[in-house]
C-alpha cells in the first residue's frame, strides 16, 4: 500500500482528502488505481500519450521520478507518493 | 544599463530605484497583428519586466508599502511580511531594502530556486509553506504568524489590501490611456491577485465606459500557468470582484507555454508564463473584431523561468 499526497487543486476529486491509499508496483499502476478509486485523476497528471505532464512533478519520498525511472519507477509498500503542482497566482 | 522609464526626467539622476517603478513601456505587437490579418485591429502589451524588481508586482508592492507608511502601520523596527508565488516577493524584498525594513516572505518550498535566490539577495528571508498547499496554502500561513506576531510583522497581504489595485489605478490604468491616446477599446489581463484587472479596468472604465475588460485564468484546476489562479478552486483574493470583467478566457497550460516560446523566437519578447497566457487571450479576443485597440500586460520576463520545465 503506497499514500498519494493529493495536492489542493485536486481534492475536489478525492471529497477533500490530503492523503488516500493506492496500491501498485510502479508509479503508471498507481495513477492507474488512483484513477479506477478517483475518476478523471490521471487525465490531470498525464497527456493522452501516458506521459506525465510538463508542469505536474511526481515524488516518491524525496526523489522525483523524473530522475528515477519515470512512470516506471518502482514503488514499495511503505513508500509516499507526492504530486506537486506548479505555483500559482500572486 | 536599461532605458529610462519614460516618464522620468532621463537628464536627471533620480532619488531612488523605486522612483522607476511603473511608466512602463507599451509594445505594439505588429507581428501578431500580421497574423490575425485584420488590418482595423491593433495589438499592444505592458512590458512590466521594465519596472526594477522585474515584474508588474513593484507597482502593487510599492504603493501598499507608501500607503501603510502613511497610516502609520508600517514603522521602522516592524517586519513586511507577505505570502506570494514570487514576484510580490521579490518586489517586496527589493523594496525593503531600498526603504530599511526587513522582510519575511511566505512562499511553498517549490518555488524556483532563481526566485529564493534573488529573494534572499536582497536580504529577505523566506518561510516555506508546503509544496501541495500552494499559493493558498501559504497565504494561511503568513496570516497565521502575523496572528502570533503582531506586533513584529505589517502584513502587506495582497489578496486583501485595496492598496493593491489602486497602484493599477493610479498608474497602469492611466498609463495604458495615455499611450494608445485613449483609443484602447479592450484590455486583457491575467488574475491571480485581481489587482492589475481591477484597478486598471476601473480607471479604464471611467475614463470609457464602452471599454471592455477581459479576465485570463488558467483552463484547468491543476495547472503549469504561474502567477495565474483558478478561482473555481482556490481561496477567491478579496480584492478581485469575478463579476467585474466583461468576459473570461480560460487558457490551457501548453497554450500559454506555446506562446512563451513563440513571443521569444519569433518576435524578440522573452516574456513569462502568466504572460503567455496573456498573448493568448489577447489573440482570442482580437480575432473576434473587424476593428479595435486590444492591450494586455505582460507580467514579467521569461528569464524568472528557466529552471521551470515547459
Amino acid at each position: 500500500m503506497t499514500t498519494v499526497r493529493i495536492p489542493t487543486p485536486l481534492r475536489r476529486f478525492t471529497n477533500g482528502a490530503e492523503d488516500v491509499p493506492a496500491t501498485g508496483a510502479t508509479v503508471a499502476e498507481v495513477i492507474e488505481d488512483l484513477d479506477r478509486n478517483y475518476a478523471g485523476m490521471k487525465a490531470r497528471l498525464c497527456e493522452s500519450d501516458g506521459n506525465v505532464r510538463r508542469f505536474v512533478n511526481i515524488y516518491i519520498n524525496d526523489e522525483d521520478i523524473r530522475f528515477l525511472q519515470q512512470l516506471q519507477t518502482p514503488v514499495r509498500d511503505g513508500d509516499e507518493l507526492s504530486i506537486i503542482p506548479a505555483i500559482a497566482g500572486g | 544599463m536599461g532605458k529610462p522609464a519614460p516618464g522620468l526626467d532621463n537628464c536627471r539622476a533620480c532619488e531612488s530605484v523605486l522612483d522607476y517603478v511603473g511608466n512602463t513601456p507599451l509594445i505594439r505587437l505588429k507581428g501578431l497583428e500580421s497574423e490575425i490579418g485584420r488590418p482595423g485591429v491593433e495589438l499592444y502589451a505592458k512590458a512590466e519586466w521594465f519596472n526594477p524588481g522585474g515584474s508588474v508586482k513593484d507597482r502593487a508592492a510599492l504603493l501598499i508599502v507608501e500607503d501603510a507608511e502613511r497610516a502609520g502601520l508600517l514603522t521602522q523596527g516592524k517586519t513586511i511580511l507577505e505570502s506570494t508565488s514570487g514576484n510580490t516577493g521579490i518586489a517586496l524584498a527589493m523594496i525593503g531594502a531600498a526603504r530599511g525594513y526587513k522582510v519575511d516572505i511566505v512562499m511553498p518550498s517549490n518555488a524556483s530556486e532563481e526566485r529564493k535566490q534573488i529573494i534572499e539577495s536582497y536580504g529577505a528571508r523566506i518561510i516555506y509553506s508546503s509544496p501541495l498547499e500552494g499559493t493558498d496554502g501559504a497565504q494561511r500561513l503568513a496570516h497565521r504568524l502575523c496572528s502570533e506576531n503582531p506586533k513584529k510583522y505589517f502584513y502587506s497581504n495582497q489578496y486583501g489590501n485595496d492598496s493593491n489595485w489602486r497602484a493599477h489605478y493610479e498608474g497602469t490604468g492611466v498609463e495604458v490611456y495615455s499611450q494608445t491616446r485613449g483609443r484602447i477599446t479592450h484590455f486583457v489581463a491575467g488574475v491571480g491577485t485581481g489587482g492589475t484587472i481591477m484597478g486598471t479596468g476601473r480607471r479604464l472604465k471611467e475614463y470609457n465606459a464602452d471599454i471592455k475588460v477581459i479576465a485570463v485564468g488558467p483552463a484547468e484546476s491543476l495547472h503549469g500557468i504561474e502567477g495565474l489562479k483558478h478561482m473555481a478552486t482556490s481561496i477567491k483574493p478579496a480584492i478581485y470582484d469575478e463579476d467585474f470583467p466583461d468576459a473570461k478566457v480560460s487558457v490551457p497550460t501548453n497554450e500559454a507555454h506555446k506562446w512563451v516560446h513563440r513571443m521569444a523566437k519569433e518576435h524578440g519578447l522573452f516574456i513569462g508564463l502568466s504572460g503567455g497566457a496573456a498573448i493568448h487571450g489577447a489573440l482570442k479576443v482580437a480575432r473576434k473584431l473587424s476593428c479595435g485597440v486590444v492591450v494586455t500586460v505582460l507580467p514579467d520576463t521569461g528569464a524568472r523561468y528557466l529552471s521551470v520545465r515547459f
